[in-house]
């Protein structure tokens, strides 16, 4: 079987996840926090339509299924669990390459209702990256147990994306989700994310390095993303932007 | 550190804290944020291993184990 994933920066494409016997036409990645029902979405969507293994050359599990939606096929990729996308891990790089490198149509991020809050840092990294997002607010069933009432439509506004209520073991919000998933895989649903602003100091400096980045770098990477990592002196994106550049590079001849 | 500021390592199993700082640089200070520790969280120590290291710690909603070494650069006041 050929290698569907290659590590830091390579030649990833969505390509890399399909079947041999499928046409598909959305790639879709699902990220989010430990524990926040990311399988079980996962589950309930591809049911037996599923295939498991390792990242190559990873001791990370990994799994991708296949739904079929509104006369689409739909391959779901179910990225690890994690807090962050800053590469701490192994499994935050994998997470990472895959939404920065292989591109997915969508990335839907599950959170967990019941501890929003802490949630929400990854969902606005991944906003960081990319406009094509959408969140999965899970556990809702738990949370109407605790008592808590979450404004929807007032947290979709602020982040700018879709965001839909479900209760994944129980199926709720399930086709609202695959319908969503669609709508901003096409592109129909152009989302209109609110970027975090950061101090004036930070900006100016953002907005310098994505002017020299917009001659250097063509290869669609959010340059707002990239300044903020060669700022925070993340060197392991630097690796992996430069093994890709190179990759394509060498590839194009 | 100043002398009676509490560290995350140091604070008893069952008792709270208030983060109110952290002193690590680069990625070490980035993780420790993306696991919920800024200023104003506050956190429970759970329970420590049999061995004393790591100890589980209730950060805004979940448990997160966290060695002596990460725990020991978290400045927080203790709540009690
Ligand atoms: N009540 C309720 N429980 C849920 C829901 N979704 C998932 N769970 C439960 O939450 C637990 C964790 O679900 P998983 O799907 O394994 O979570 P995960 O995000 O894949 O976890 P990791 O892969 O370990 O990060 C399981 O016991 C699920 O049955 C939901 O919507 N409501
Ligand atoms: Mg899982």
């Amino acid at each position: 079987m050929k290698p569907i994933y290659r590590p830091s920066g390579a030649l990833i494409t969505k390509a890399d996840f399909v079947p041999t016997h499928i046409t598909a036409d959305y790639v879709i990645g699902l990220a989010g926090n430990p524990n926040t029902g990311k399988s079980t979405v996962f589950n309930t969507l591809t049911g037996l339509n599923q295939h498991t293994g390792n990242w190559p050359g990873k001791t990370v599990s990994q799994a991708r299924g296949f739904y079929r939606h509104q006369g689409k096929n739909v391959i779901l990729v179910d990225l690890p669990g994690t807090y962050s996308l800053l590469a701490n891990s192994i499994e935050e790089e994998v997470a990472r390459d895959f939404i920065c490198f292989a591109k997915p149509h969508a990335t839907v991020v599950v959170v967990d209702a019941t501890c929003l809050e802490r949630n929400l840092n990854l969902v606005l990294q991944v906003l960081e990256i990319t406009p094509r997002t959408l969140v999965c607010l899970n556990l809702v069933d738990e949370a109407e147990r605790k008592g808590l009432h979450i404004d929807v439509g007032g947290l979709s506004d602020e982040l700018g994306i879709p965001v839909v209520p479900t209760a994944a073991r129980s199926g709720r919000g399930m086709t609202l989700l695959k319908d969503s998933i669609n709508n901003i895989a096409s592109g129909e649903h152009a989302t209109q994310p609110r970027p975090v602003r950061y101090l004036g100091s930070l900006e100016n400096a953002i907005g310098r390095l994505e002017t020299y980045l917009e001659q250097v770098y063509t290869n669609g990477l959010s340059k707002r993303w990239v300044a903020l990592r060669l700022l925070e002196g993340d060197s392991t994106i630097i690796q992996a932007i430069h093994n890709h550049s190179l990759a394509v590079t060498q590839q194009e001849g | 550190m100043k002398e009676g500021d509490y560290t995350l390592a140091r604070l008893p199993i069952g008792s709270k804290g208030i983060v109110v700082g952290v002193e690590a640089t680069g990625s070490t200070r980035r993780r420790l944020l993306d696991l919920g520790l800024v200023p104003g969280t506050v956190v429970e120590a759970i329970r420590r291993s049999p061995l004393g290291d790591p100890t589980a710690f209730g950060i805004r909603g979940a448990i997160v184990a966290l060695r002596e070494e990460d725990g020991d650069v978290v400045l927080v006041r203790p709540l009690w």
